[in-house]
């Protein structure tokens, strides 16, 4: 089965458990006086349950066929192995990691190393200007947000203040 | 008309927002060239520093500056390195690209920059004429009818997805309004689908989903497959076109322009339709040998797709100015942004905020001038922007991504959400599922619910369906729009069996 069925299929599931929610769950909380309403919290999630498992059922059963030459796609995902694929997952382990630590770490350490970080797994080896240059943006982007835009962002770790 | 120019005069011409179409430009113009991010990325990492601005006239200038400067950037690094970061520009590159190669470089992209201006020019002329005759006759428009234009919209953007995809894109969209049911709504003040997960319950945020869908598969994309184009054209002469060469191109700018700017009123019709379809229109009205010149770096084939896709990035400003209603990813992101501003765009932005309106009109002439003037004996310093060492690019823009979604929410969950996403969205990139439906769906589904919940409690139930006939034509055109290219395609391909059967 080829990818977009294998996603058709995921959101079929999703859309399912989300029109079970619509259909038996939420009514039960409705107060009485909304119940004269012509129109319910569930109403609109109930029609678009419906549409979307009916939609998700055209591509999953190959209803809708292709017609013609299949586009180029910008990477073929069966040859997934063959492109950097460590450095991406990397780069989105990375990420995770950046958003657990931001508020623990403070805002100077997690995304000056962030940056450095990110640069070496991507292939960076001269430490000379990367370091200057991700403490400076890290600078420039925490004055920026915090002096211009005036949102609070811990600059420190926790224990540091 | 006269009035609001003047109005639109007085906002525009301030310091701030001068400044504003200045910066939007430039950064649109750098960020654009870089190939790979799209003007849907930069403005979604954009955003969190317009909406802080405050003022809406101001943000909406420099989003739209970085939109059109987008455009043009994409244009510059499609001619020099055949390396398009803007789909819309993907056209430019067939005869830009052969012209710099034959050491022209700098006669295309000059071209370009005439062809883009005379493009935007003659959208916001067009934009100033349409916009208001369209929202007089909005402002007739029920809650009813509303409902029902979304509901064409939304059909429209999937109609054009093409054949194939019409189901894809469908469903995305549907996902898209499912999304936006998650969190309390304005009606019903009862939080839905949320799990019980506290952090869900004002719902997903527009600008994580924005930067989820777009920038982080683009950053992703990146990473897993590094663009191998390297330019051989560092030097760019000879900027001038020769006054033979302008009369050539000059019917070609006015026709695009025109039929750039309706393509681009068109819900689901951007620019990139407007380019691929101007380039055809010009090469099959060409003379003959004119023809033979398409694609091996003719005048022609470069004004066309260049003036077609600005007139229809000014032209898909109509629907949402005047309706409220985005026709494509980049301007429903807009939207996002003027509702994050407690603006409304519809009819009534004329009457109620009419200093928008009209800012944001005088403000594209502004733009475009600036795109001209300052790109123009520029351009070979900004072309150095190509040289920018991806390992520092990447993680600069994975962490604007990520700032600009701490921002918008001050939550650190915010940014698990957005990881998350953007995984989900790289993995519909690869089968192939068009994203900007999901977005477009997502930012529509509160306003939809709002209109269908008014019209049913106007008209005690789903009546207001068969008692107003505009409602009822909108929505049966909405269904055809849907149902008919895969019935087509069913047609087609059912007769082309006949005919090898009969074989």
């Amino acid at each position: 089965m080829a990818l977009d069925r294998w996603i058709a299929l995921i959101i079929l599931i999703i859309c399912m458990a989300y029109g079970y929610a619509a259909f038996f769950t939420m009514d039960a909380d409705l107060p009485p006086f909304m119940r004269h309403n012509p129109i319910w919290p569930s109403t609109f999630p109930k029609v678009l349950s419906v549409m979307a498992i009916l939609t998700s059922l055209v591509i999953l059963l190959g209803l809708e066929k292709h017609s013609g030459e299949a586009k180029v796609p910008d990477i073929d995902h069966t040859r997934l192995l063959e492109y950097n694929l460590a450095p991406a997952l990397a780069l989105l382990v990375l990420m995770v990691a950046y958003a657990l630590l931001l508020r623990p770490a403070g805002f100077i350490l997690s995304t000056s190393g962030f940056l450095i970080l990110g640069a070496a797994i991507l292939g960076e080896r001269k430490f000379q200007y990367l370091i200057p240059i991700a403490l400076l943006a890290t600078g420039v982007v925490w004055y920026l947000v915090q002096g211009v835009l005036g949102i609070f962002l811990r600059p420190l770790p926790y224990f540091m203040g | 008309m006269l009035e609001g120019i003047l109005i639109g005069l007085s906002t525009a011409l301030s310091i701030t927002n001068i400044l504003m179409v200045i910066g939007g430009c430039l950064i649109g113009t750098f960020i654009g060239m870089l190939p790979g991010l799209g003007p849907m990325s930069i403005i979604a990492i954009m955003i969190p520093v317009a909406i802080s601005m405050g003022d809406p006239a101001a943000a909406l200038i420099l989003l739209a500056g970085v939109y059109y400067g987008a455009i043009f950037g994409g244009s510059t690094s499609s001619i020099l390195l055949n390396a398009p970061g803007v789909a819309g520009t993907v056209a430019s590159s067939f005869d830009g690209y052969p012209m710099a190669r034959a050491g022209k470089a700098g006669k295309a992209l000059t071209i370009a920059a005439i062809a883009s201006f005379a493009g935007g020019t003659i959208g916001a002329l067009l934009l100033m004429v349409f916009a208001p005759m369209l929202s007089s006759v909005a402002l007739l428009f029920h809650s009813a009818e509303y409902f029902a234009l979304m509901v064409v919209g939304l059909s429209a953007i999937a109609a054009f997805a093409g054949t194939g995809q019409v189901a894809k894109a469908l469903l995305m969209t549907l996902l898209g309004l499912i999304m936006a049911t998650v969190g309390e709504g304005a009606l019903f003040n009862m939080p839905r689908f949320t799990m019980g997960i506290m952090d869900l319950q004002s719902g997903f945020g527009f600008i994580t989903l924005a930067m989820a869908m777009f920038a982080l598969p683009e950053a992703i994309f990146l990473v897993l497959k590094p663009a191998d184009a390297h330019g051989d054209g560092g030097k760019i002469t000879e900027l001038r076109i020769s006054r033979e060469e302008g009369r050539k191109i000059a019917p070609v700018i006015g026709r695009q322009s025109l039929q750039g700017f309706f393509i681009g009123v068109l819900p689901g019709a951007g620019a990139t339709i407007a380019s691929f379809l101007g380039y055809a229109v010009e090469r099959n009205i060409a003379t003959k040998e004119e023809q033979e010149e398409f694609g091996k770096g003719s005048i022609k084939g470069l004004a066309a797709p260049e003036s077609a896709n600005n007139a229809a990035c000014t032209g898909s400003f109509v629907p949402l100015l005047t309706l409220g209603i985005p026709g494509s990813g980049t301007t429903a992101i807009l939207l996002g942004a003027l509702i994050a501003l407690n603006v409304t765009p519809g009819p009534r932005l004329m009457i109620d905020e009419p200093q928008i309106f009209w800012a944001v009109i005088i403000s594209m002439y502004l733009g475009n001038l600036v795109l001209l003037i300052l790109n123009l004996p520029l351009i070979p310093y900004i072309a150095k922007v190509l040289e920018v060492p991806r390992n520092y690019l990447i993680p600069f823009i994975l962490f604007f991504t990520l700032m600009g979604a701490y921002i918008g929410q001050n939550n650190a969950t915010e940014l698990l959400i957005l990881v998350g996403f953007g995984v989900c969205a790289t993995v519909l990139r690869f089968a192939d599922y068009p994203l900007a439906p999901l977005l477009i769906g997502f930012i529509l589904g509160s306003m939809l619910e709002d209109n269908f919940a008014r019209s049913m409690q106007l008209f005690d139930g789903v009546s207001f369906i068969w008692e107003r006939p505009m409602t009822l034509g909108l929505l049966v055109i909405a269904a055809l729009l849907v149902v008919l290219p895969s019935y087509r395609a069913r047609r087609a391909r059912a007769r082309q069996q006949g005919v090898a059967d009969g074989d």
